[in-house]
Order: C-alpha cells, then sequence, then structure tokens
C-alpha cells in the first residue's frame, strides 16, 4: 500500500521495517505479541510439556484446587486443568487460524476479482455480499452443527464462510483505488495475463489493510468457536477446548470456582492479546502515520 | 421538513422492496439446511415404530416432494403462520415465539439501556480529554469488556454476586432484581463498543470549527459536547445500533442459557438440539426480519439526524 502512493521520504528504509520500527514503540503490543508466541508455543507443545494426559480421569481424586502435583487444579472427573486447558488452547488457536486462512483465502480472492473486474460484475458480486451479510449467520452455523454433527473440519469451514465478508468488502476498496493507477496499467500495456496482474501486482498491494484485518478476524473466530462449544454445538469431550472448559466450570463454579476462572482468564487474555496486536499493527502500518 | 417526505417514503419503498430478496435467501437456505439433515425429526432418541413415523410424516406433510413442501412453506409464510412444532404437539410456532419473545425483548431492552448508559458516557469523557487518565481508564475497561465475552462473565458475575455475595438469585426470571445480572452480561459487550465508537466520532467532531464558534460564543462547554457535538458524533453509534438491537432483543443465546431465562435465544439453542425444524425454521425468519427491519429504521433515523445523507437517498 505504501509503496504506491507516497514519495519515497526515507530513502533506502523500506516500509516494512519502517512498520516494525513503529509496532515496537507500542509497548502493550510488543508484551501482547509475547504473551502469545508463549500460549502459542506451550499449546503446540502440549503433547510433551503436558504434566498429565489431558484425558486422563482420575475419579478417587476429583476435583482439587491448585496445588503443587496439579498446578491449576483437577477438574470433577480428576483431569489435570493445566493440560487440559494447553490442549484446549491447540484446538482453540488451531480453529482460529484455520478458520482465518478460509476467509482470507475466499475473501481476498472474491474482493480483487470483484473490484478488479469492475462494471457490471463488480456490481453483482457486491450485491450477493449484501444480501449474504443480511443473514443471521451465527444462526447457520449453530443449524449446521446440528444438523451434520460436530466435526472439526465442518467447524473450520462454517467458521471461515462466515467471516470472509468484511474481508472481500476491504479488499474491493483497495483494488478499485488500484486498478486505475499507471503501473497497472503499464503491466496491462505489457501484455500481461489478467491472472499474473491480480496474483503479482494488485493482491501484493493490499497486503497491508489485509493482515489488519486478519488480525482481527482470529479474536473473533476463537470466540465463535468458544461459544459454539460452551453452548456444547462444538469440540466435544474427551476433546478439550477453551470454550468447552468455560462450559464445564460455569456448570461447576459453585463448589469449583477455579474450573471456571483459569480458563476463563485465559481466553480472554488471548483475546486482550490479539486485539491490541491487531489495533498496533492498523497504526504500524497506516500509510499516512509518522514515520 | 416538508420536502423530507417524499424522499423518505421514496428510500422506506427501496428498502422494503431490498428486504425480499434477503428473506427470501434466508428462508431458502435454512429450509434446506434443516431438510438436507440426515434422518428426519422422528428418528433419533424415542424409538417409535415406522408406521407410526410414517403417519407423522404425512400429519405434517413432510412426505411431499421437496420441492411442494417448500412452495407450500412459502404460501404459508405469507399469510404469517409459522406452522406447527415437530416436537410440541399441538403447539403452533407462532404462539411459541409470541409466548418467548416478550422475555427476551424485556431483557434486550435492560441490556440496551445498560449499553447506552454505559457505553455514551464512557465514550464522552474519555472524549473530552484525550489521552488523560480519564481517557484512559474507561478505555481500558472497555477493551477488557470487548475481550471478556458474556459466556465467562456472566458465570463470573453469578460467582462473585449470587453465589458468594447472595446478593441476587443465580437463574430465574422472576422478581425484578433478576433482570440485573443478565442485563450486565448481555450489556456489556455492546457497551465497550459503543464507548470506543462514541469516543472515536467525538474525537472526529470537537476539533471542527463550527465547535469553535460554538466555544467562541461562550456557549458552556456541556452545551457545546452535550448538544452540538454529541449529535453528529454518536451517527456511528447509530449504525452500530442496527444490528445491535436486533441481536439484543431477538434473545441471546448464551445469557438466556446461563441465567435459565425462558426467551427465544434459549428456545432457539432447545429446538437445534431437539431438530424441532418448523419451530428452527419460524425462529430464524422471525429474527430476519427483525434484523432487516432495525436496520432499516436505523438508516431512517440517520437520514433525518444527518442533512448530508438526503441527497444521496
Amino acid at each position: 500500500m505504501s509503496t504506491a502512493t507516497d514519495t519515497p521520504i526515507a530513502q533506502g528504509t523500506p516500509p516494512r521495517v519502517l512498520a516494525w520500527r513503529r509496532f515496537r514503540r507500542n509497548r502493550p503490543a510488543v508484551g501482547a505479541l509475547i504473551l502469545l508466541v508463549l500460549l502459542a508455543a506451550s499449546s503446540l507443545l502440549a503433547p510433551v510439556i503436558s504434566p498429565y494426559p489431558h484425558t486422563l480421569q482420575d475419579l478417587e481424586l476429583g476435583a482439587t484446587p491448585p496445588s503443587a502435583a496439579h498446578w491449576l487444579g483437577t477438574d470433577d472427573l480428576g483431569r489435570d486443568l493445566l493440560s487440559r486447558l494447553l490442549h484446549g488452547g491447540r484446538i482453540s488457536l488451531a480453529v482460529g487460524l484455520c478458520a482465518t486462512f478460509v476467509s482470507l483465502c475466499i475473501g481476498v480472492a472474491y474482493g480483487a476479482l470483484s473490484g478488479y473486474a469492475g462494471g457490471r460484475t463488480d456490481n453483482l458480486m457486491m450485491r450477493i455480499v449484501d444480501i449474504l451479510y443480511a443473514l443471521p449467520f451465527t444462526v447457520f452455523v449453530i443449524i449446521l452443527m446440528v444438523v451434520f454433527g460436530r466435526n472439526l473440519l465442518l467447524l473450520f469451514v462454517a467458521i471461515g464462510a462466515v467471516e470472509w465478508l468484511t474481508m472481500a468488502r476491504i479488499v474491493r476498496g483497495q483494488v478499485l483505488a488500484l486498478r486505475e493507477q499507471t503501473f497497472i496499467r503499464a503491466a496491462r500495456v505489457l501484455g500481461y495475463s489478467h491472472a499474473r496482474i491480480l496474483a503479482r501486482h494488485i493482491v501484493p498491494n493490499v497486503i497491508g489493510p489485509v493482515i489488519v484485518y486478519t488480525t482481527l478476524t482470529v479474536p473473533r473466530v476463537i470466540l465463535l468457536e468458544s461459544f459454539l462449544s460452551f453452548l456444547g454445538l462444538g469440540i466435544r469431550a474427551p476433546m478439550s477446548s477453551w470454550g468447552l472448559l468455560i462450559g464445564d466450570g460455569a456448570r461447576m463454579m459453585e463448589s469449583y470456582p477455579w474450573m471456571l476462572i483459569f480458563p476463563g482468564v485465559t481466553l480472554s487474555a488471548t483475546l486482550l492479546a490479539l486485539n491490541l496486536i491487531g489495533d498496533a499493527l492498523r497504526d504500524a502500518l497506516d500509510p499516512r502515520a509518522l514515520r | 421538513m416538508v420536502a423530507i417526505v417524499p424522499v423518505m417514503l421514496k428510500f422506506l419503498l427501496r428498502r422494503l422492496l431490498s428486504m425480499i430478496p434477503v428473506l427470501l435467501a434466508t428462508v431458502t437456505l435454512t429450509f434446506l439446511l434443516v431438510r438436507m439433515a440426515p434422518g428426519g425429526p422422528f428418528t433419533d432418541e424415542k424409538q417409535y415404530p415406522p408406521q407410526a413415523i410414517e403417519q407423522l410424516n404425512r400429519h405434517y406433510g413432510l412426505d411431499a416432494p421437496l420441492h411442494i413442501q417448500y412452495v407450500r412453506y412459502l404460501g404459508n409464510l405469507l399469510r404469517g403462520d409459522l406452522g406447527p412444532s415437530l416436537k410440541y404437539p399441538g403447539r403452533s410456532v407462532n404462539d411459541m415465539i409470541a409466548e418467548t419473545f416478550p422475555v427476551s425483548l424485556e431483557l434486550g431492552l435492560w441490556a440496551l439501556l445498560v449499553a447506552l448508559v454505559i457505553g455514551l458516557a464512557a465514550g464522552i469523557t474519555a472524549a473530552i480529554r484525550p489521552n488523560s487518565a480519564l481517557d484512559t481508564v474507561p478505555m481500558t475497561l472497555s477493551m477488557a469488556g470487548i475481550c471478556i465475552p458474556a459466556f465467562v462473565l456472566g458465570p463470573l458475575l453469578v460467582l462473585v454476586f449470587a453465589l458468594h455475595a447472595g446478593m441476587f438469585n443465580a437463574t430465574g426470571w422472576y422478581t425484578p432484581s433478576d433482570r440485573v445480572l443478565p442485563a450486565i452480561t448481555l450489556g456489556a459487550t455492546y457497551a465497550a463498543y459503543i464507548a470506543r465508537l462514541t469516543r472515536a466520532g467525538m474525537l472526529e467532531v470537537l476539533p471542527q470549527d463550527y465547535i469553535r464558534t460554538a466555544r467562541a460564543k461562550g456557549l458552556g462547554e456541556c452545551r457545546i459536547v452535550g448538544i452540538h457535538a454529541l449529535k453528529p458524533g454518536i451517527f456511528p453509534v447509530i449504525s452500530f445500533l442496527g444490528p445491535a438491537v436486533a441481536g439484543l432483543i431477538s434473545g441471546s443465546f448464551v445469557t438466556e442459557t446461563i441465567f435459565d431465562i425462558p426467551g427465544m435465544g434459549k428456545m432457539f439453542v432447545a429446538s437445534a438440539f431437539n431438530r424441532d425444524y418448523t419451530l428452527v425454521l419460524g425462529l430464524v425468519v422471525f429474527y430476519s426480519v427483525l434484523v432487516v427491519l432495525f436496520n432499516t429504521l436505523v438508516d431512517l433515523l440517520l437520514v433525518v439526524l444527518n442533512p448530508r445523507l438526503r441527497m444521496h437517498t
């Protein structure tokens, strides 16, 4: 984005570096990034670093408050909460990333095509987006999960299919402005194919807003998955996800409040970190920002 | 004002016409989704004998070809008839919505009140002195509001204020005090968004020339902020309110489930679990109509409030 329109003020410093410099100055966002990397790494390594297998029950032990043996306590079936939280993070983060990736692909392709085609095609494609916008999608995801059973792949696709609309609108707006610029006309004069112009010259130039919106989509997707699992419509025990743990915790909180508090704090902290990073990236990648 | 009326009528008419494809798409998609389900509504749980299932299917018209059922459903829909519930014999979907909607409506209005009062107050306070403590504290809180979802906040509120402090009942919908925790749970996220939108809107308006003029005329700060700046400052909030209000009053799945409130949201989750297809379909249709209606209302309100928009309508 910034490369195409701005006059080069700081000669020789690539915009990427400038953006990173601006990002680094945002203390809360850097903290959030570190927290997120730690969370992601520990979730990824969950099978290795979990103190116990996350499905291991110990009915004699039952629910115990945090202790030296079980740092975050155990649930009513005697399962180690820390292990379940780590494994739950795998699912929650994986759903967040995969479903965002699905929405990213659909949204960017659709938006770029619509904006690049222009005219009547663009009009039609955007009318379709308008109509889809008005549909109650959360409701559809719930129906989908009930009707076709709770399967993880379907969850990715369903959530991804819901979240691409705004991305398509953002990309289309950017592309509309881009396509009239000289370098795109030059590419056309050079006889490049539409596919090549789209892939090599248009899409790379909308990357800034796309990155920002992607970072802000991940927390929404994680939230949607947790919401479904909380209602009992997403991930099912003995698998684990943060929403599922919060649901269990809410049912047990009168006797075992730690079962609610730890997953709740983990989920909220993750959402906070992702939102802070998204906001910071928006400021850092804004071409109008001071350098 | 005279000139506005025909413009408004045209605008309204166009919006109402644009409702048709949206509603048709919603009905069709939901209808197909629900009918594509493996197994009928009577095949699971209880083991009915095959003749009974056949009879049930015939009774509810489920034995007809799909397109006939679809046309029949649309026909009934045009007459405002959402059909019978499949799992509660003898009860119509219309009755069940009529019973649960007022509950959700009341909860939604309380939550809206919470959201507007807290959100506007926090947003305006933050915008008056940007980057001071009066700005950072409410904005940090609103970030927290966005990041603590209702299904975490609700149980936490119950834990602290109902189970430990004993100030409220943990669940139920009987006494006036039963409205407090659900309204906060449902309204908190909206309050957080409204606070951020209000702050952004006000920050855009406050440096403008006409505000300086108002100051130069010696108007009181309250009058400037509360009247001159607020009106254009809350346009973003108003456009946010369209879908928000529809979501609030049509029943929150999570809040109603947590507090065991007999509203539309809880009924929707239950009907989806029960595979009560006509009830699911009826609720989705009702919900979509609400969303479209509120979006139209809000757009109308924006045109009334903002003269600059009248040119384009």
